[in-house]
């Protein structure tokens, strides 16, 4: 059904602005330096340079240890900074060193945290220690956000997205997301909707609302406008903000901002009129 | 702030002519009384075409001409090469598909997106498969040289105004029958359409020949002496009565008539899906849908949740022009549909059953009926034992299984049914018991040319699709 639901015109304008105030710009590479962060710190407070009406970015985010670097570039402009943490992306680490891992990155001023679970506990059905380790998480954010990565590429069964989403919000995740980007299988749509469900179905019982974010694998405007038609029709507008639906994403804002480029001036830019993070 | 924008199909795809002849013996004649009708567009009652009324004269001069290229070629030609033309309709079907979709939608109300995407398609995918079976029938279980019947009556409905064609059209085809068809008279224009395709395909004449009317020139066809076969589908009445009519003579008939199809849901189902399976059960098509789910039946310990969530579905449900692709419920097919939907509708009200529908906003012009649900239904309800054929659904409740059975089968009719279950071994349980031609497991309203389709007691007899679909057409 969602794509045949037409968005065109000053609904496509509003779109791309959406999505743009949606995207957590993520580098999770081991190449990561000060300098590559900075960069992309200057972009996310002004993604479009010829154009001052562009919105800024919801976050960067990036690992525990490019933390310090990312908030002082992003100091003062709204921006959020985010950083993976708990031994990410595989999880597999001893719990103290997870804890450790997410309070240091929270002291070194990030104020949204996204874990992932331990899939390992998951799959072999030692859901209570899946819990328990997000709930310990939690408290160890402090006032920082908490974003639950679930990895669904490898939970693999629509019934265990379902179930993990379900552990995750009861533990106390401010928002459940999909992948760390570091496996094949990243954000697809039906995942993203039975999550969609599941923050709306949470709501509808217990009055609190999670967030949502997929990430890795959404690299066109028209993906992430397919995303925010499944929003609006699952879980309603009341997500279509950015402190409830994110996209985690780094290609996807070129090609936002080419879109956008086009709609105002009716033509195609080059790549090259648009800055590389 | 987040408003769809109208995305509508454009109609300049579709060449409609100002009228239409009658399609026999390969050429478009005029009838011979000069009778027309017109026929509009239910989304805005726009008239679109004036389409020739064939009398019984008419009706003749078809049967002649099927006769004569039964006789003289059709039934004589090898079946590989009847695949041949089978095949090419096939391809001709796919490579007009948008013209078809869009001139479907325009007669018929149903949204561009079904047409486009499930009509069409499936109406390819059923010459393609009985092209496939034309040089085969020897290997079909029917013998090691099955015949072929002589010349097929065919009078199909105004639901799936192509789709019902080809189920019709290409199993007698491959046989090796000739037919005569009859389109609704509401919905006349793509067959019409079809027989251009038949030309376009160098069809032999008289092996497809397409007669225009409404009741009276489907009873001259049926009762007409010419015939060997009868294949109908539409409503029990008219079922019954041709079942008379034909009592006592050579003919075979098959006819697929009216449903009231059960589609339970259990409390293990997962709630979104099941949800979407009842939407898509019976407000597919307006609910025109001889196998829509029209009762559900839903497992006590589920019935809030389940209903929250079928209301919550149904407000995002988008009624409006059938060539928008953003729609998903178009026009209901005329104005005496829409008076049969309101008056059971009513009726269902004074009986004490809560009708609800979501807000919305209905166009000005055309034939329309807004997505509705009755709660509080029980089995002694009008609207829970006659077939609206509308967008209309009866909730029921139930406790156990069996009475889940009891409850399904508690109708005069037996085409489809549906069951939500996370367990196997209870959707097999349950397909063991449920009396209906059709139970479909965690789905609902799928349809493919190798599955054979057909009801029991007053749904009719006879199967149409796949390997059984055969036997119709073939003297066993």
């Amino acid at each position: 059904m969602l794509g045949t639901r037409s968005i065109k015109t000053t609904a496509k304008a509003w779109a791309i602005d959406l999505a743009i105030r949606m995207v957590d710009l993520t580098t999770l590479e081991g190449a990561d330096t000060p300098g590559k962060v900075r960069a992309l710190c200057a972009k996310a407070r002004r993604p479009d340079p010829a154009d001052p009406t562009c919105p800024p970015v919801a976050a960067i985010c990036v690992y525990p240890a490019m933390v310090p670097v990312a908030t002082e570039a992003l100091a003062g402009s709204g921006i959020h900074t985010a950083s993976v943490a708990t031994a990410f992306p595989s999880g597999q680490a001893p719990l103290e060193v997870k804890l450790a891992d997410t309070k240091a990155a929270v002291a070194a001023g990030a104020d949204e945290i996204d874990m992932v679970i331990n899939r390992g506990a998951f799959l072999s059905g030692r859901y209570l220690e899946v819990y328990e380790e997000i709930a310990a998480v939690k408290q160890a954010c402090g006032p920082a956000h908490l974003k639950v990565i679930l990895e669904t590429g490898e939970l693999s069964t629509y019934d265990n997205v379902r179930r993990a989403s379900w552990i995750g919000m009861l533990a106390g995740g401010d928002f459940i997301k999909t992948s760390t980007g570091k496996v094949p299988v990243a954000a697809t749509l039906p995942v993203t909707l039975v999550m969609l469900e599941a923050v709306r179905d949470f709501r509808d019982l217990t009055g609190r609302q999670v967030g949502v974010k997929p990430a890795g694998g959404i690299r066109t405007t028209k993906d992430a406008i397919k995303y925010l038609v499944l929003v609006n029709e699952t879980a309603g507008d009341d997500w279509l903000d950015p402190d409830w639906f994110r996209f985690g994403a780094s290609t996807l804002l070129n090609d936002l901002l080419m879109q956008r480029t086009k709609l105002t001036t009716g033509v195609y830019a080059g790549p090259d009129y648009f800055t590389l993070d | 702030m987040f408003e769809y924008a109208p995305a509508p199909e454009s109609r300049a795809v579709v060449d409609i002519k100002p009228s239409y002849g009658l399609f026999v013996d390969g050429a478009f004649v005029d009838p011979a009384d000069g009778a027309s009708f017109k026929t509009i567009n239910p989304a805005s009652e726009e008239v679109l075409s004036e389409v020739a009324e064939a009398g019984p004269a008419d009706v003749d001069r078809a049967v002649a001409a099927a006769r004569e290229a039964y006789d003289k070629v059709w039934s004589r030609m090898p079946g590989r090469d009847r695949a041949k033309y089978l095949y090419r309709i096939a391809r001709i079907i796919q490579e007009r598909g948008r013209e078809l979709a869009v001139l479907e939608s325009l007669d018929n109300g149903k949204p561009i997106r079904e047409s486009r995407d499930v009509d069409i398609p499936l109406v390819a995918a059923h010459f393609f498969y009985y092209a496939g079976w034309a040089d085969k029938l020897s290997h079909a279980g029917f013998g090691p040289a099955p015949r072929p019947l002589g010349v097929a009556a065919q009078v199909i409905p105004w639901n799936f105004p192509l789709l019902m064609l080809a189920w019709k059209i290409a199993p007698a085809l491959a046989a090796g029958n000739t037919v005569v068809l009859k389109p609704a008279e509401t919905t006349p224009l793509t067959a019409l359409l079809f027989a251009e395709i038949c030309q376009q395909a160098d069809l032999p004449p008289g092996v497809v020949n397409i007669v225009t009317g409404a009741g009276e020139t489907g009873r001259a066809l049926v009762e007409h002496a010419g015939v060997d076969k009868i294949a109908f589908t539409g409503s029990t009445e008219v079922g019954k009565a041709i079942a008379r009519s034909v009592a006592g003579s050579r003919k075979k008939v098959t006819l697929e008539l009216g449903g009231k199809a059960a589609n339970v849901v259990f409390e293990d189902a997962p709630i979104d899906q099941a949800v979407e399976g009842i939407v898509n059960g019976i407000f597919f098509n307006q609910g025109h849908v001889c196998c829509a789910g029209s009762r559900l039946l839903v497992q006590e310990s589920v019935y809030e949740p389940v209903l929250a969530s079928l209301k919550r579905r149904m407000a995002r449900l988008r009624v409006g022009d059938p060539l928008d692709k953003n729609t998903d419920i178009g026009a209901i097919n005329s104005a005496a549909q829409l008076e049969r939907i309101r008056t059971l509708s009513d009726i269902g009200g004074e009986e004490g059953a809560e009708r609800w529908s979501p807000p919305c906003d209905l166009p000005e012009h055309g034939f329309w009926f807004a997505p509705t649900i009755f709660t509080g239904v029980t089995q002694a309800h009008r609207i829970a034992r006659e077939e609206i054929f509308g967008p209309v659904l009866s909730v029921l409740t139930f406790r156990t299984p069996a009475e889940a059975v009891e409850k399904a089968n508690n109708t005069p009719y037996g085409l489809s049914a549906g069951v939500w279950t996370d367990k196997g071994s209870r959707i097999l349980w349950m397909a063991d018991r449920l009396r209906a031609g059709v139970v479909w497991a965690n789905t609902f309203n799928k349809f493919d040319p190798t599955s054979p389709f057909g009801g029991y007691k007053e749904s009719g007899y006879g199967r149409e699709g796949g390997r059984h679909g055969l036997e119709a057409y073939l003297d066993v």
